[in-house]
């Protein structure tokens, strides 16, 4: 069996088996568990009602950077920059917008590897540089945003920089890597 | 530091798309965004329902303990804040335990969940503890052991071996968390200090 059958067959299986076991478990200790259930379900409600007005500002905050054109603007600006550190230039949209909006790096990611397939450099890269951060501002967004925080300290300052470590350790691990 | 980035990415986009001839796109841009982000809190109410209510019969029935047992001891040292079995620390180690294993959108409801208990224990309303930055940065660092979306996407594009990127990631993944927990504590000392 590859490995790519039995990771797969883990991520699919790992949520199936939580619920199973969690309801199974539960309905032995002689816990009514629908009644359960809706206690908790309840709850989901409003917390995402009140996250709206964050998302929103964010939300638009990040689409008119993105559609303005400012975002393209940002990456010619840091190109000479990156060719000091020896970043590729095909894989700038995506550490930039990595850590803004979630679904766009995803699409830039797909174009990358459609473009250059996913087994060159390149493609690897991508891949690692999507799976090892975290879509930062939406995190913020929708995290402080449910519990109405509004001064948020250091929080993205320290989600930026690991971001930043981030990718320039996804670069420099491929580089050694698959080179 | 938020203030700045939200003022500074708005005012930057319009002045940028009025030197560029494309103002139009301004108004546009508005309502697209603030729409899909209504349509994104609206679907998040469903996986929110769904697993707040597993996560409820998780811990009355004590199977919140089998889940979690790995990450406890980690989760003290991280959290000092959280008192040992407060719900909380619950919501924060399932949270962990879903990012890990790449249950993909089971951990957003766990995270809210979690900073829902945080906040209960704040006592300034509007401002973040310290606990909850160290929770946002280890969540933005998205220490993960299966990237499976990612996985996925390569399974989808044609790749001879999606799974090939796993170790990478894992390494860039710690790199990422080791540097935002280092700077979370380094800003928790350095408040600390100036504080006296």
């Amino acid at each position: 069996m590859n490995p790519y059958l039995i990771l797969s067959n883990i991520s699919t299986w790992v949520v199936p088996c939580l619920i199973f076991m969690a309801i199974f478990y539960a309905y032995l200790r002689g816990i009514k568990v629908f009644e359960t259930f809706v206690e908790g379900a309840k709850e989901g409600f409003g917390m995402s009602i009140r996250l709206i007005p964050f998302l929103v500002g964010m939300m638009v905050a990040i689409g008119l950077f993105r559609d303005s054109g400012a975002m393209e603007l940002l990456g010619n600006m840091l190109t000479p920059l990156l060719k000091i550190l020896g970043i590729p230039v095909e894989v700038l949209p995506l550490a930039i917008m990595r850590p803004v909006s979630g679904s766009s790096a995803l699409a830039i990611t797909t174009e990358i590897m459609k473009a250059n397939g996913p087994d060159s450099l390149l493609g690897r890269m991508a891949a690692t540089m999507q799976g090892s951060t975290d879509t930062t501002l939406f995190i913020l967004a929708v995290y402080f945003g449910a519990v109405g925080i509004k001064k948020t300290r250091h929080a993205l300052t320290v989600g930026l920089f690991a971001d930043a470590v981030g990718i320039l350790a996804a670069i420099f691990i491929c580089r050694l890597v698959f080179l | 530091m938020v203030n700045l980035l939200w003022a500074g990415m708005i005012l930057i986009a319009i002045f940028v798309a009025g030197i560029n001839g494309r103002i139009d796109i301004i108004t546009q841009s508005i309502f697209s965004s603030a729409e899909q982000a209504v349509g994104i809190a609206l679907s998040l109410i469903s996986i929110m329902a769904f697993w707040l209510g597993i996560m409820k019969m998780i811990e009355k029935s004590g199977f919140i303990h089998v889940v979690i047992f790995f990450l406890k001891p980690l989760a003290h040292w991280l959290f000092p804040g959280i008192p040992r079995n407060h719900k909380a620390m619950n919501a924060v180690l399932m949270n962990m335990s879903a990012n890990l294993l790449g249950m993909g959108n089971a951990a957003t409801p766990f995270g809210i969940k979690a900073m829902e208990e945080l906040q209960k224990m704040n006592h300034q309303p509007d401002t973040a503890t310290d606990d909850m930055c160290t929770f946002l940065a280890i969540n933005t660092a998205s220490l993960t052991l299966i990237p499976t979306t990612v996985i996925a996407l390569r399974a989808a594009t044609g790749s001879q071996n999606p799974t090939d990127i796993i170790g990478t990631t894992i390494i860039a993944t710690l790199c990422s968390t080791a540097a935002a927990v280092f700077l979370d504590r380094f800003f928790r000392y350095y408040n600390r200090l100036k504080k006296y």
